[in-house]
């Protein structure tokens, strides 16, 4: 024990003694030792039961909690994790349907100048999607594919509300004061899911190309702001 | 009491004697590395335009590692390598021809990227549609039996149109080029993405002019379409003349004239097929929109693709 004292006491004296961390040593008086059991493990099996057992009602009612959830917090969007963390994609599948069959137009019989029909709206949202967040992820960002993809899923909703008011309004009638009222509620709609979604995204990107990230996502939302816009029911 | 030499890695070891050695160095282990990048940037810089030696140089360059895959995901990445004040800065010198820079060597210096290319040419095809769109609405809104309809199938033959232009002819071109350069007449080819990279930015000019061809002044439309179609020419021609300079005279003129002439095509394609006015005598309105679907320039949309 003296002599490697001295040896240490030498070697300090050589060396620099890097950090100063050389002459560090655990004292003998407080104990390394405890308990390596997990006192709840029994527990926990029981709860992996169930939730095996629990009723279909439950599991559903817990998914679709969490779907609110998401949509409450596109609705009012605060720099929070809880899209990115819990992500899921029923939220944006339910969207995109229900955008897709409000925005399918047209008469059968003029089909070349109708509205998109359902797969087009529905072929454009995934694979916008899908597409930017390829473009994020190739300038470097550091979310993950599915977190992206449903961000931008979930940020469809401000434009699904502004679809379903578009068609209550024309219900009315057509009409340049209709036309008014649609195109301020579809701005507001467009500008609402950019900022949402630039709010949980441009994060992850880095700083000098947040912008090359963001103009995409701009562009998305624009093209389907129009399909809304331009839609006229036969 | 514990050795605190037992405790040592012996990584550290090493770093301490290293600063033992030299006490004034910042501890960075590999301090050649950086020096031998240096040295041969020098050398790529002063080159004037040796471009089988500079192909050669980027070659070395590349190889110092391994170059990825092309089924990895970070071969991808290394064509979107850029910052957005880079994009800005080509977006700017693809407007404004200037006879001393060449756009690939000034601008891209090996450093191609698609970010520009592909989201320009999605940004047009997206802006020729609804530019198209609204410039219907605004010849016929005051006719009281005009039933609106979106008229989406332009935007798929707008993206169709787009993305070939800015893909199929940077491919023949490459591939002239280098049956040229194989035969010995050119001095050398840009690689195959330098000139998807200039063919992408040089359509940037087309998406101002799109927009401002909802002014329903004919005049001015033309003016417009001239305006756009000399300036990226320009690019285009001044961008590609060091490489065909050597060449026969006749092969170079009618390589920069069917450049041009191909530029052309597409502005007055889309002139045509997208902004087409409708005859002022009142027909049907909905006989009209089978009408627009064919128009009389469609056998130039054809040509153009």
């Amino acid at each position: 024990m003296a002599e490697a004292d001295e040896r240490t006491v030498g070697e300090t004296a050589t060396k620099p003694g890097f950090l100063g961390l050389s002459d560090v040593s655990i004292s003998e008086d407080i104990p390394v030792e405890g308990e390596i059991t997990v006192p709840m493990a029994s527990h926990s099996q029981d709860e992996d039961y169930s939730t095996l057992d629990e009723p279909v009602k439950e599991t559903i009612i817990r998914d679709l909690k969490a779907v609110g959830k998401k949509f409450v917090h596109v609705m009012y969007p605060k720099k929070s994790n809880a899209l990115l963390r819990d992500w899921d994609l029923w939220g944006p599948l339910v969207l995109c349907v229900s955008l897709a069959l409000m925005l399918q137009g047209g008469s059968a019989d003029s089909k070349e100048d109708g509205g998109p029909q359902f797969a087009e709206v529905f072929v454009i949202i995934w694979f916008g999607a899908v597409v930017i967040t390829l473009n994020s992820k190739l300038l470097g960002g550091t979310i993950s594919f599915f977190q992206s993809l449903c961000v931008l899923g979930y940020c469809v909703l401000p434009l699904t509300v502004a679809m379903l008011v578009c068609r209550l309004v024309l219900l009315a009638g057509m009409g340049p004061i209709n036309f008014l009222i649609r195109l301020i509620v579809v701005i507001a709609m467009f500008v609402w899911s950019t900022l949402a979604s630039t709010a949980f995204l441009a994060d992850s990107q880095p700083p000098n190309r947040k912008a090359l990230a963001v103009y995409p996502i701009f562009l998305f939302y624009f093209v389907i702001s129009w399909m809304i816009l331009t839609f006229t029911p036969h | 009491m514990a050795a605190p030499q037992e405790l040592t890695f012996h990584e550290f070891e090493a770093a301490a004697d290293l600063l033992a050695e030299t006490p004034g160095a910042t501890t960075i282990s590999s301090l050649e590395e950086p020096q031998g990048h240096v040295s041969l940037a020098v050398d790529t810089g002063d080159q004037e335009d040796g471009d089988l030696e500079e192909n050669d140089q980027t070659q070395l360059l590349g190889g110092e590692k391994q170059p990825p895959n092309f089924w990895t995901f970070s071969y991808h990445q290394s064509f979107f390598d850029v910052d957005t004040h880079q994009v800005l800065e080509r977006i700017k010198n693809s407007l404004l021809p200037v006879p001393s820079q060449n756009f690939v060597r000034h601008c891209l210096r090996h450093h191609p990227d698609l970010y520009g290319p592909f989201w320009i040419c999605a940004t047009l095809a997206f802006a020729l549609a609804v530019s198209s769109n609204l410039a219907t609405v605004l010849q016929n809104w005051k006719e009281a039996s005009f039933s609106y309809s979106p008229q989406f199938h332009k935007v798929t033959v707008a993206g169709i149109t787009i993305y070939c232009y800015a893909w199929l002819v940077p491919t023949a071109l490459w591939g002239f080029l280098q049956w040229r350069k194989g035969v010995g007449e050119c001095v050398g080819c840009y690689t195959f993405l330098e000139i998807v990279c200039v063919y992408g930015y040089s359509l940037f000019i087309y998406i101002p002019t799109v927009v401002l061809w909802l002014i329903p002044i004919s005049g001015l439309q033309w003016f417009l379409g001239v305006l756009a179609v000399s300036l990226s020419g320009a690019v285009l021609l001044l961008t590609f003349w060091p490489l065909v300079r050597s060449d026969t005279r006749v092969v170079s003129a009618v390589l920069l004239t069917v450049m041009v002439a191909l530029h052309a095509l597409l502005a007055i394609g889309c002139k045509f097929y997208f902004f087409q006015s409708l005859p002022s005598r009142s027909i049907p309105v909905t006989q009209a929109p089978l009408h627009q679907v064919t128009p009389p320039g469609s056998s130039k949309t054809s040509a153009a693709s």
